[in-house]
């Protein structure tokens, strides 16, 4: 996320305010969960490690939240090395398989059982994210990402329908 | 649950429909038990050739079940003569299908009004209540287009107004939104909660899962029975920051 707040100070020198601002605004719902103080704890950070530098504002009274910050040529080119980066989130999906393999080989539990049980919490968390989605506006950038969540989800329903459709069948046979 | 929804709109008992003889026999529909509250949002889920389509036609009255009972209030749909079943399709139900199903030669005003000119009701009542439909999916102001004149989402928006003309009991909604994008699919999610808040019973068939999150409850349907039922109510465990993976500037 460093880099984020970088990329931010790269279009402009900014206050901590106005970065918190733009990020509520490309998060929409999502960015509840950030917490006020978090931006100038990372701003500290990023000022200690010589990649953003401060600015005082002139005329307004001496305050933390008047500062100015903008990037130094070494936070330039951590951008730049950033944006041309090719990382991805990693799936999670190596611990539920086992979780199946593992249940049905102790007959720990019904793999379809635990399947459906996931399908339910799935099915909530995309009943969840559409409900964001249906309430940002046209083609903001929240909405955006929120497409995002709704197709992962889409995708891990239809590799939970495989998983059903495996285990039955194996169960079929035993 | 509350009263108002203890008694079911619709209802099925031993609901059978085969094809074939002897060992060439298919159960498209095979014992399917079901029932429907009103205002109850139902999706039935399953892969393609499971018999959802089929059931939905059997809901409706567009097929003859071979065993078993349909009931839509009061009305047993099984034993019904053709005529009394187009009477009643025309005036308790309304179909929503994936190929939208609008006369291409009519306007989206035309089409609207259509269900409720066959079912009686005066040329200006008719064109009223289409001009509120209309109004409710927001196509005011497309309602002189043409269907070629409307992008694949209006067209389906046009048909969900058509189907809610004579104020059906039940709105049956085949794939409803098969052929579209990410986005008309939204509006048609967007238009299907808004039925479900004003209180309409809608019975689903789908394969998308966008669709089936937002029922009440999912049936999930193999080889023409029914293998497994959630109620959707509840919370999700999994925060919205999670799944996008934002959990705060720390994380």
């Amino acid at each position: 996320m460093q880099e984020v707040v970088l990329a931010m100070l790269a279009k402009e020198p900014s206050h901590g305010y106005g970065l918190r601002t733009r990020l509520r605004n490309a998060l929409g719902p999502l960015g509840e969960a950030m917490n006020d103080g978090q931006i100038y704890v990372m701003l500290g950070r990023l000022e200690k490690s010589g990649l953003v530098a401060t600015e005082r504002a002139e005329v307004l009274p001496d305050r933390s939240d008047r500062k100015v910050y903008a990037l130094t040529a070494a936070g330039q080119q951590r951008v730049a090395d950033w944006l041309t980066e090719v990382s991805w989130p990693k799936p999670d999906l190596a611990e539920f398989h086992l979780k199946l393999v593992t249940a049905a080989a102790g007959r720990l539990a019904d793999p379809l059982v635990i399947v459906d049980a996931q399908r339910r919490e799935l099915l909530l968390r995309l009943r969840d994210a559409q409900r964001a989605a249906m309430s940002e506006p046209d083609r903001s950038d929240a909405g955006l990402l929120l497409e995002g969540v709704v197709l992962r989800l889409q995708a891990d329903l239809r590799w939970l329908e495989a998983c059903e459709r495996t285990w039955t069948g194996r169960r079929g046979r035993s | 649950m509350s009263d108002s929804t203890d008694a079911p709109v619709l209802r099925t008992r031993g609901l059978c429909l085969e094809y074939g003889k002897g060992a060439g026999l298919v159960r498209a529909v095979d014992d399917v038990d079901l029932r429907v509250a009103t205002g109850e949002t139902v999706a039935v889920m399953g892969p393609s050739g499971c018999g959802k389509s089929t059931l939905l036609h059997l809901l409706g009255g567009l097929d003859k079940p071979s065993h078993g009972e349909v009931w839509l209030a009061g009305s047993r749909l099984d034993q019904m003569t053709e005529k009394g079943l187009a009477r009643l399709r025309r005036t308790a139900i309304g179909f929503v299908f994936q190929a939208f199903h609008l006369m291409d030669e009519l306007t989206a005003t035309e089409n609207v009004e259509l269900p409720a000119l066959l079912a009686g009701r005066s040329p200006r009542a008719a064109r009223e209540r289409a001009a509120e439909l209309l109004e409710q999916v927001g196509l005011t102001d497309r309602a002189a287009h043409l269907p070629s004149a409307l992008s694949g989402g209006q067209r389906q928006r046009v048909a969900i107004a058509r189907a809610l003309s004579n104020d059906p009991l039940v709105v049956l909604a085949d794939e409803p939104t098969g052929n579209l994008d990410s986005e008309a699919t939204l509006d048609v999610l967007r238009l299907f909660e808004a039925l479900h808040a004003a209180g309409q019973t809608l019975v689903i068939v789908t394969h998308d899962a966008r669709i089936a999150a937002t029922a009440d409850r999912l049936i999930s349907m193999r080889d023409g029975a029914f293998v497994d039922e959630t109620r959707l109510t509840g919370g999700a465990t999994g925060r919205l920051a999670d799944l996008a993976g934002f959990a705060g500037l720390d994380g």
